[in-house]
């Protein structure tokens, strides 16, 4: 039992599990607010039902996710004390920025819309709404400017065996801040539009509730065009990034063991670091040269460049990637299809996107893991890239089975909390489902709705 | 007054704003069972936190980020030494939030059953843990030379933490019932002045008791008071705000109990504070000693956060007082709420 094994898997669990939610608490948030922009500016009740609907469902991840992230906050302290005060100068003000700028804003607005919108004017509620969505933003931002430093540290010196903050906007605004806070709030965008895609096909399908499925869908899949594609560039801008600030990681990406001008891009393979090789590799000439440097003659390094001690786990690394980039690829044709679809007019009753936007809509949220496994993995073994090593950075005096009980703890109790998130999703959908579809009926029958006293 | 002794300062008032706000959601979450007896009256409990314990519980956040930020060698000691606890404090917490969020979802009784227990569980928990982690520190930690605790978990239980823990949870459930009693009527207002004279002085007698242990386990706390006797001032505002609780809540003006209880709870919180200065963790060999100024971070980093935190906090107060403003009187269980 290794106090760094135990504690990588603690971190990496809890990571997990946290990240879940984040990226779909931001994408709904912003998609709730513009709602409630659009029912305050028409007043239209269509819109009203609409926001109370998603909000119940964003409440749920919302909670979760502060839930499991004030594991994270802590979990810097109790397991990696070592790296806390090896980067506790720089690392530790972003945190504190999350909690001033980011956490207050969100949580107070939160707890406002929870429990007092019908206190508030629909300007307010609006306001709210779009606080609550933009605190979650910045709460990504800050925390993404953290863990930047770690794989691209600037404006620092060491001193005393510390890293010490020389330069405030060199370390925030490091080479990894901009791209890497794009590309997961983009991801964020897209998990919280295709969630909101695939619950709108699922009413559109069973043909309940299709009065606010219809329009939730427009708007989500809107949302989930343009997102896509931004992500194309941003993801591009990231990888560049790498290439060129965290040349292991991206040769770990690519399976590419040795030095390369005119390397190619690895389309798929078996990389073998025994052998330091990747069999059955299949790719385009030139591609990946021209990608990163925009000439087919480039030279990309190969991992054979870093000594086997500084050269991330290969295998973990190159199919996390992948992976990402597999299901990334099939959220951008199927929100390809969906807006085509959309623009023909008949989107709403094309059973094969919606039944397949139905079976994808948790796709987003895996794909955001695997693209975090790929970028943690990827640089081990360091915990600050070239100036500390994760197996340096453990809490020195924390029993091995206290992490071990502490693991299981997590374990457990994060099992049980994503049981009960899925039961209330679906009976929230199934509930918002029969509900309006007894309205709509009577509707149609030509009667008044009768107030069913369930409240919305 | 140097960056130091302004974080110092700024690290207090976030530990302070925390116990005041967090401490009446723990308090009554501490006391659910005992004030909510039908599932309205729980209901209304529910409801009476329900909108700001979420932004209460950032104030912690923000106090472990700015420790953290503003004092790294200390955040990095005290959380990893206090493992257990800390995993435990932590665990309550999840439970609360969750326990608050889920509990009206379904309408079964056996859902809401089990997320009570949690939501009380998870108020408890912490509601007691943070004042034996308080009381560990104060009496100073076995520190190795490179800052790391090393004593054991068992080693945290001890009488003095113990006591400090039941004293802090006495102020966390004085400081919930205040707040009940500002925010409801009827029968839940009855029980919570029944409750509130004995946690009163429960309170009163713990903090006389553990003055007097303190000077007995560690007297080097009381040093800044004598060298400097203006500093008593600090502990005639927790005795005024016990005082001011007291007479307002038997006045019947809520108001000004909570605000007596709310000080009361920060001179407390400050008192201490104060005792300790410059130490932030004071070692067992007082020359291994975590100071404001060896567990500090530069003097560019405690500028850059002191930009930050005076950017920040003033927008922070603005729009919570807005929030709680909405919310004024006494709680009315709505269509819409939980």
């Amino acid at each position: 039992m290794d106090a760094v094994i135990l504690s990588r898997l603690q971190f990496g669990m809890t990571a997990f599990f946290h990240f879940l939610f984040p990226p779909l608490s931001i994408g709904l948030a912003t998609i709730i607010a513009v709602i409630e922009l659009l029912y305050w500016r028409t007043g239209k009740k269509v819109y009203d039902e609409m926001a109370r609907f998603w909000f119940r469902l964003f409440a749920i991840t919302f909670a979760v996710g502060v839930a499991s992230g004030i594991t994270m906050e802590f979990q810097f302290g109790t397991n990696w004390s070592q790296y806390s005060r090896f980067v506790g100068d720089i690392f530790g003000a972003p945190l504190a920025a999350e909690g001033v700028f980011a956490f207050f804003l969100e949580s107070t607005f939160m707890g406002l819309l929870l429990f007092g919108r019908d206190r508030i004017s629909k300007a307010m509620r609006f306001t709210a709404s779009l606080f609550v969505a933009l605190g979650s933003t910045l709460s990504a931002f800050w925390i993404i400017v953290a863990n930047s430093w770690q794989q691209t540290p600037t404006g620092f010196k060491i001193e005393g065996g510390r890293a010490i903050l020389t330069d405030f906007f060199g370390a925030v605004f490091n080479p990894s801040t901009v791209p890497r806070y794009l590309h997961t709030v983009t991801g964020a965008y897209i998990t919280g539009a295709f969630f909101v895609i695939g619950i709108s096909a699922y009413f559109l399908l069973k043909n309940g509730n299709v009065r606010i499925a219809k329009p939730s869908l427009k708007i989500a899949l809107i949302f989930a065009f343009v997102a896509v594609l931004a992500q194309i560039v941003v993801g591009d801008l990231h990888a560049r990034q790498v290439a060129v600030t965290q040349p292991a990681k991206l040769a770990a990406f690519e399976g590419m063991w040795e030095t390369k001008t005119g390397a190619e891009l690895n389309l798929i393979g078996i990389p073998d670091p025994n052998k330091e090789e990747t069999r059955l590799s299949v790719g385009i000439p030139g591609m990946l040269s021209w990608l990163i440097y925009g000439d087919t003659t480039a030279e990309i390094k190969g991992l054979k460049q870093f000594s086997p001690d500084e050269r991330p786990p290969v295998v973990a690394t190159y199919w996390s990637y992948r992976i990402m980039l597999i299901m990334a690829g099939w959220l951008t044709l199927l929100a390809l299809l969906g807006m085509y679809l959309l623009v023909k007019g008949k989107v709403y009753t094309n059973k094969l996107f919606l039944t397949s936007a139905l079976y994808s809509m948790l796709i987003p949220l895996l794909t955001n893991e695997f693209g975090w496994f790929a970028a943690e993995i990827g640089r081990q073994p360091w915990i600050v890239q070239g100036l500390m090593k994760t197996s340096a950075a453990v809490s020195p005096v924390v029993p091995p089975i206290q992490i071990l009980f502490s693991l299981i703890i997590f374990f457990v109790i994060y099992s049980g909390l994503a049981v009960a998130v899925v039961h209330l999703f679906r009976r929230e959908v199934r509930r918002t489902l029969t509900e309006n579809a007894v309205n709509e009926a009577m509707d149609t029958a030509g009667k008044v709705a009768v107030p069913t006293g369930i409240s919305s | 007054m140097d960056l130091n002794m302004i974080w110092f300062l700024l690290v207090g008032v976030l530990i302070v704003g925390y116990a005041v706000l967090d401490g009446f959601d723990l308090g009554v979450g501490s006391l659910y069972y005992l004030l909510g007896k039908t599932e309205e009256e729980k209901r209304i409990l529910i409801n009476s936190v329900g909108p700001f314990w979420d932004g209460n519980e950032v104030w912690l956040l923000t106090g472990g980020g700015a420790l953290f930020a503003a004092f790294p060698l200390v955040y990095a000691s005290v959380f990893s030494g206090f493992y257990m606890a800390m995993m435990l404090v932590l665990l309550g917490l999840i439970l609360r939030a969750v326990g608050i969020e889920f509990r009206n979802k379904f309408e079964a009784a056996e859902w809401r059953r089990r997320w009570d227990f949690l939501f009380f569980l998870g108020s408890f928990l912490p509601a007691l843990l943070f004042g034996v982690a308080v009381g560990n520190v104060a009496r100073g930690l076995p520190l190795d030379s490179s800052y790391n605790y090393t004593g054991g978990f068992l080693d945290l239980l001890n009488p003095y933490s113990l006591l400090l823990g039941l004293l802090g949870l006495s102020a966390f459930l004085m400081q919930g019932l205040t707040y009940i009693l500002m925010k409801t009527e009827g029968v839940l207002q009855e029980r919570a002045q029944n409750l509130f004279s004995k946690t009163w002085l429960a309170f009163v007698v713990l903090h006389i008791l553990g003055a007097f242990y303190t000077y007995q386990v560690a007297p080097e706390l009381f040093e800044n008071y004598m060298r400097m006797p203006l500093l008593l001032l600090i502990p005639l505002v927790t005795f005024t705000g016990v005082v001011l609780a007291r007479r307002a809540v038997s006045q019947d003006m809520y108001g000004l109990g909570f605000a007596g209880s709310s000080l009361a709870v920060a001179g407390m919180i400050l008192t201490l504070a104060l005792g300790m200065f410059p130490n932030l963790v004071p070692a067992a060999d007082p020359g291994l000693s975590l100071t404001i100024y060896n567990a500090a971070s530069s003097q560019l980093t405690l500028k850059a956060m002191l930009i930050i935190a005076l950017t920040g906090v003033p927008i922070v107060l603005f729009y919570t007082i807005y929030v709680y403003r909405v919310f004024r009187g006494k709680v009315k269980l709505e269509q819409g709420g939980y």
